[in-house]
Order: structure tokens, then C-alpha cells, then sequence
């Protein structure tokens, strides 16, 4: 039993850290929001440097072949930083497709290797279409898109899909609806695998999903932490005033609470745990109210500052707000909660922890 | 990261679920605080001393059984999951053994130790005054120097079972013209002494579940002191922290509450139907009970592995003492109109509710926000020191 991530994880996240720092400030942020894209090539190239598309991606196809619980703490680092979500589609859910499909469609393999390694050397950005979410994100500049129906699995190149864009409150998510007609040849997967592929790759999407908030939780917090240490009324900080810190403390106790039911989720998924369906709505449950509750706090102590467009604190709480719901609402994982609690042959002893 | 148990430790929870089987107490005992209810308990503790389970991770010269604290975690799943009875020393074995072994003499370790393992001592804890709750460091009680030892004049309250115990341990002021933190001294003094005057105070469940004690020229020998004399803040200070405040409330009992109100939410599923927000709320209820056991393996791993926890404590303290509140208040609103019948009321003869688990434990959920330093007082200590805010 440890709960600790190793030394290597934390160097690697540390490393990520200190990169994002530089070329992921707010300034470059807002840039991204003003362009027209919405991406910046010159930030992918740098993403790719720093080795963050290769995490997933096997040795073999000339990946780092890391795994789910390795992205835990990077994932915190992109949510901090409120990287848009190209990265994460492409580098981590993509990957972790392209990966079950090689295992499940082999006489594809040599598309799967060719994408893999593509996801590497930085030069492919896939996005994913599935029914739970309404729109697709970045559809428009994606070189593929994988495409989740009921029972088949497409993936379908750019100029063979039109896209229409909608506008997200959040302006470094860029949504498109999708336009395309199937075809045999875009088929990859029939019948009921692809349920279970849609199913795997909705939980692993929420484990990226989870990580952000959790980082931008703590990104509002630093925020407010700073503004309150700074700003003066009454003659002294801010947030001298009990009233300020508690609502700070609020949001570092329910913080310091999600983080390991976040691990726990990553770690179940990486273990294929039969509860980690559960486990991985628990910690976006959790993850989601946290970075609720840390944005209200937040607009609430930076006062009428952190109502304008001027000050950061709009791009985290946006953020959070659309991921709130990306990848499955709140009803959506609740009622998977509910559904374990109600079953019959659950068992909520204290003798069953790390069971499953 | 490994969240699996090592096969010591599935060894240790066989013993431990061997052990409960055949010794726990068949019938069901009385209130702790009532007198007999007292004894029962009381006995029980010294069975689960002789086993060396009254507290796993104390040395096994003293009452333990030399175990960690995941070995502590384990047990208590085990304990909570067999439905054992109560315990009834935490005082003496979270407040005042870990400060012992930090601070006391061999022989006071010797002498003492062992007899709080088995609950042949009650110890009683005498921190607060009528005007030194929160603001513990106003305390005005006095210990003078008095020949070979101290003479003890004032009052403390909120004792909690003061009346079954036979010691009581606190600080009190030793250099009369001293303020602040500055001139106290931890004592331990014996409540039959001379001049020790104890009156029970009655919770909101009507039983005398605390107590004032008044000190009206209580001599205590030098062996009470514990510590350097006017060292009695660093003393309590220094054994506060990540431990004693996860022991005080260990993950299992909470899992072990919600455990039992899913099941009384399925036996009421009607009332599930026409007020749909307990099913929101049954669902957070087991959330926060998971987060709590998996923040107390994340926290017992980072301390094992020699990280330095502080204020950590503090949000812990905040956290169960809130979902504790939680988790009977949402009893209270299954049980509806029931929820108000005393548990020894006829009502409940032949009803599959244990009413004691829900009235009682939501009474007492009340006080969970208040007691052990009050969640206003977490609240600013995390502000200040997890997060740096100005003072």
C-alpha cells in the first residue's frame, strides 16, 4: 500500500511545470483566444519538444509508454495552465484509442503505427466525436476525426466531414458540429466492442477531465490567495479578514480531498479494476464541485476585478465551467454512483477498500 | 503508487477478523454513560489490551502491538465492520500516551502506559475553561509550587467523561504572572484527591456526557508533571498534529455510518420517490466517506515515507466533522416522522432501525463541528498556514 507517486513522476511533473510556466503564461493564452484558430503551432512544436505528445504512445512506435496514473499529475499541470484541449485529445484520449484499436482491428495496424507515431513527432491533431458530448472539439483543424456511434467505430479524414462552428464561453475551446456521410472504408470497429471502446475511452477522457479541474481549482486559488495578500481595505490585506480566509480554506479542504479520489480513479482504470467506471464519476464529481466552488470563491474575494475581462481569473473559471460538463454531466455520473450504491450485489463494508 | 495490501497486512486483518469473532461481546452494552454501561465497556477495553489491540501502533511493552499506521487503518475497518462496541479511552491514548512517550519519564511510561492500554485508568482530559475554549492559551487555572510538588486551585469544563474517570490530565498556569502561552504546566492529576470537586453536565441526548471539575487546593506530587515546569504549551503543542487527529476519527466508522444509511435509504425507497434529493444526497454521503479513507491512505503513505504534515490536520478535522453532520442529518430526513422517537421507546421493539445509531449519533454530530478546536479555529489555521494568508 502507498499512495505516493514516484520520484521520477514528480521530476517529470516538476519538469512540465516549469515549461508551462514560460510558454503557457496568460499573455500566450490570450493570444490563442484572439486568433482565429485558436491553436499556436509554435506552442504544439514546443509541446512536442518537452516530450508531453509522446506519453502515451509505445516505445515501440517511438513513444515514452507511460501510463494513465504517469498523466495524473500532468494532466493538474495542463488544467493549472488551462491549455486548450487539442493536447489531451490527441496525446492521451487519441493515443489510448489508437492503442485498443491495434490490439482489436489488426489488419489496420500499419494506420494505428502510422497515427502513433504521427502523435509523437507533434504532427497530427485528432479529434473525437462522441454521444455524450454535443460538439466536437476542434474539428475544423484536426487532421482526423474519430467518430463514436452506437455500434461503429469511424475514423474519418479532414475533407471528408464539413464542420460549423459554435462559440464556447470558454474561447480557447473551439467547438464544431460535424457534417459526414459513413462509409465502409471509414468503418473500424462493429458491433458490441465498440461500446466498450466508447465506454473506455469516455472514462479515460474523464480522467484528463478530472486532472484539469483539479488543476484549475488550484490555479484560482493561487490566484486569490495572491490578490487577497495584495489588495488593502480597512488599512490592511484582504485577506487578513476571517471572512476571506474561510472562503479560501473551503476550497483547499475540498481541494485536498478530491486529489487521491482522483489517484484512486487513475489507478483503478490502469488496473482495470471492475469499480473503476465508479470510481473515475466519483473523482470528476468531486473534481467538478471543487473547481465550482473555488470559482465562486474566487470572483467573490478578487471583488468587482475578477468581473472583468482585464484580469486572468476569467480564463480558469471559464474553463472550469465548460469542463464541468465536457465529457458527461453531472446527472451522467451520478447516476452511475447511484446505480453501484442501489445494486444488488454491492458491498459497502469498510473490510472491501482496495477490493475493486 | 501500489493501493494494494501487502500480504503482512492481509495477515494482520485475518488475525484481527479471527480475534473480533470470537471475542466480541455477544450482547449489546448499555450506554458508556450510564454506570453499568461504564463497566462493560471498560472490561471490553482490557480484553482488547491483553490482545495488544487497544491501540495497534503503541510498542507491545505497552499495551500495542507494534504496528503502523496503515496496520491502524486495517484494524479499525475490521473493528467498524464487526459492529464492536464503542471505545471509551480515546482521550488517555490519542491525548495524553503519545505526549507520554514523547515527554514523560521511563518510569511515569512504565506505570502509566500500560494501565491507560487497559482502561484500569480513565483518563479524563481538563484543556478548557469557562473563558479559555477557543482561545486555549487564557487558561487562568493555577498549579503553584508547593513543597514537592504542585497545589492546584480553579475550574475546567467540558471534561468529557470525567465522571467514570479516575485521572484527568491538562495545563494549567504554574507562574502567576505570566500571560498567554507563556508559565503553563502540564499535570496529571488523580480526581479522587482532596479538594477535586466534579459536576456532570448533561448533553443534548439528557446523559451526563461531560463534566466541570473544580480544583480547590489540590495537592499533586512532582510525578505529575510531565514536561519541564513552564513548558506546558510546547508539550501540548508538539504531539498535536497529523496522528492524533487522524486516530481521533478513523475512516472506517464514517464508512461504516453510510454503509448502514444506504441500507436504511433501500428498506424507505418510497420516500426516495417523493423527495429525490436524498438519493442526491446519499450519493455525496458515500463520496465523502471514500474521500476521507482514501485521503487517510494518501496521508499515512506521505507520513510514513517521512513527510512533515501539518494543518493537514486541520481540513480533516472540518471535513468528517461535517459529513459526520452530514450523514445523520440526511438519517434524520429518511426516518421523517420516526426520527424523533427516543431509541428506548416501545416504537422501536420490532423495527429493523437501530434508532440509537441515528437519534443518538445525529445528537452528537452537533457537537463534531465544536469540539477538538472548532471549525472557525481550522478554518483560520489553514488559511494561515496551508495557504499563507496574512495574519
Amino acid at each position: 500500500m502507498n499512495f505516493n507517486f514516484t520520484d521520477d513522476q514528480l521530476v517529470f511533473r516538476d519538469a512540465v511545470r516549469k515549461f508551462l510556466m514560460v510558454e503557457a503564461a496568460p499573455e500566450v493564452l490570450r493570444e490563442i483566444w484572439a486568433g482565429d484558430a485558436g491553436r499556436s503551432p509554435d506552442l504544439r512544436r514546443k509541446f512536442t519538444e518537452q516530450g508531453l505528445t509522446s506519453i502515451s504512445v509505445a516505445e515501440e512506435f517511438g513513444g515514452l509508454g507511460m501510463g494513465d496514473i504517469d498523466w495524473c499529475l500532468i494532466h493538474q499541470e495542463l488544467g493549472y495552465f488551462a491549455v486548450p484541449d487539442s493536447l489531451i485529445d490527441t496525446a492521451y484520449i487519441s493515443a489510448g484509442i489508437f492503442a485498443d484499436l491495434l490490439k482489436q482491428n489488426p489488419v489496420n495496424a500499419s494506420f494505428y503505427k502510422n497515427w502513433l507515431s504521427k502523435i509523437v513527432d507533434g504532427s497530427a491533431r485528432i479529434a473525437i466525436s462522441h454521444p455524450v458530448n454535443p460538439l466536437v472539439c476542434d474539428a475544423a483543424i484536426a487532421d482526423l476525426v474519430i467518430i463514436f456511434s452506437d455500434d461503429e467505430l469511424h475514423i474519418v479524414p479532414r475533407g471528408d466531414y464539413e464542420v460549423e462552428q459554435s462559440h464556447s464561453i470558454d474561447l480557447s475551446r473551439r467547438l464544431y458540429a460535424i457534417k459526414w456521410v459513413p462509409k465502409q472504408d471509414t468503418c473500424h470497429l462493429k458491433g458490441a466492442v465498440v461500446a466498450e471502446l466508447s465506454e473506455r475511452t469516455l472514462n479515460r477522457a474523464n480522467l484528463a477531465i478530472t486532472g484539469q479541474l483539479l488543476g484549475l481549482s488550484q490555479r484560482m486559488l493561487d490566484a486569490s490567495i495572491d490578490y487577497t495578500t495584495n489588495r488593502k481595505q480597512f488599512g490592511k490585506p484582504i485577506g487578513s479578514f476571517q471572512a476571506v480566509k474561510h472562503h479560501l480554506a473551503d476550497v483547499a479542504i475540498q481541494l485536498e480531498f478530491a486529489k487521491p479520489v482522483y489517484t484512486r480513479a487513475a489507478y483503478s482504470f490502469a488496473n482495470q479494476q471492475p469499480l473503476s467506471t465508479v470510481n473515475i464519476s466519483h473523482a470528476k464529481l468531486a473534481a467538478a464541485k471543487t473547481a465550482w466552488l473555488s470559482a465562486k470563491q474566487a470572483i467573490q474575494v478578487h471583488g468587482a476585478m475578477g468581473y472583468t475581462w482585464e484580469v486572468d481569473l476569467q480564463m480558469f473559471m471559464k474553463r472550469a465551467w465548460a469542463l464541468d460538463a465536457a465529457w458527461g454531466d453531472r446527472g451522467f455520473h451520478k447516476k452511475r454512483i447511484s446505480q453501484h450504491l442501489f445494486s444488488d450485489d454491492v458491498n459497502l463494508s469498510p473490510i472491501n477498500n482496495f477490493q475493486g | 503508487m501500489n493501493l494494494q495490501f501487502t500480504k503482512s497486512q492481509q495477515e494482520f486483518r485475518q488475525e484481527v477478523r479471527s480475534w473480533l469473532a470470537a471475542n466480541k461481546p455477544k450482547e449489546k452494552f448499555q450506554s458508556y454513560d450510564t454506570q453499568d454501561g461504564f463497566n462493560q465497556h471498560k472490561d471490553w477495553e482490557g480484553q482488547l489490551a491483553e490482545a495488544g489491540f487497544s491501540m495497534v501502533t503503541w510498542p507491545k511493552k505497552w499495551g500495542g502491538s507494534d504496528r503502523d499506521l496503515f496496520d491502524w487503518l486495517i484494524f479499525e475497518e475490521e473493528y467498524y465492520a464487526s459492529d464492536a462496541p464503542f471505545r471509551i479511552n480515546q482521550n488517555g491514548l490519542l491525548l495524553l500516551g503519545p505526549t507520554l512517550m514523547e515527554f514523560g519519564t521511563p518510569k511515569q511510561k512504565e506505570t502509566i502506559l500500560p494501565r491507560m492500554a487497559s482502561c484500569q485508568d480513565m483518563w479524563a482530559q481538563a484543556w478548557s475553561e469557562p473563558n479559555a475554549g477557543s482561545d486555549m492559551a487564557a487558561i487562568r487555572s493555577k498549579a503553584i509550587r508547593h513543597g514537592d510538588g504542585y497545589l492546584i486551585n480553579g475550574q475546567k469544563i467540558w471534561s468529557t467523561r470525567a465522571l467514570y474517570a479516575n485521572w484527568a490530565f491538562g495545563i494549567f498556569r504554574s507562574d502567576p504572572g505570566s500571560e498567554r502561552h507563556h508559565g503553563l504546566t502540564y499535570i496529571m492529576v488523580p480526581l479522587d484527591a482532596e479538594g477535586v470537586t466534579i459536576r456532570p453536565i448533561r448533553a443534548l441526548n439528557g446523559k451526563a456526557a461531560f463534566a466541570e471539575i473544580f480544583f480547590d487546593d489540590v495537592f499533586v506530587s512532582e510525578d505529575c508533571l510531565i514536561g519541564e515546569e513552564g513548558q506546558g504549551w510546547q508539550v501540548a503543542m508538539a504531539t498535536a498534529g497529523f496522528e492524533r487527529g487522524l486516530l481521533l476519527r478513523s475512516p472506517a466508522r464514517f464508512q461504516k455510518g453510510v454503509e448502514k444509511l444506504v441500507s436504511l435509504a433501500k428498506s424507505n425507497l418510497p420516500k426516495l420517490k417523493d423527495d429525490p434529493i436524498i438519493l442526491e444526497q446519499l450519493a455525496a454521503s458515500w463520496m465523502d466517506s471514500q474521500a476521507y479513507m482514501l485521503n487517510a491512505y494518501r496521508s499515512v503513505s506521505r507520513y510514513l515515507s517521512g513527510a512533515s504534515i501539518g494543518a493537514e490536520s486541520s481540513a480533516n478535522k472540518v471535513f468528517w466533522s461535517e459529513m459526520d453532520l452530514e450523514i445523520h442529518t440526511l438519517a434524520m430526513r429518511i426516518l421523517g416522522a420516526e426520527a424523533e422517537i427516543l431509541p428506548e421507546s416501545n416504537f422501536w421493539m420490532n423495527s429493523s432501525v437501530d434508532p440509537d445509531q441515528w437519534l443518538d449519533g445525529f445528537l452528537f454530530s452537533q457537537a463534531g463541528p465544536i469540539y477538538a478546536g472548532s471549525n472557525e479555529i481550522q478554518r483560520n489555521i489553514i488559511a494561515e498556514r496551508l495557504l499563507g494568508m496574512p495574519r
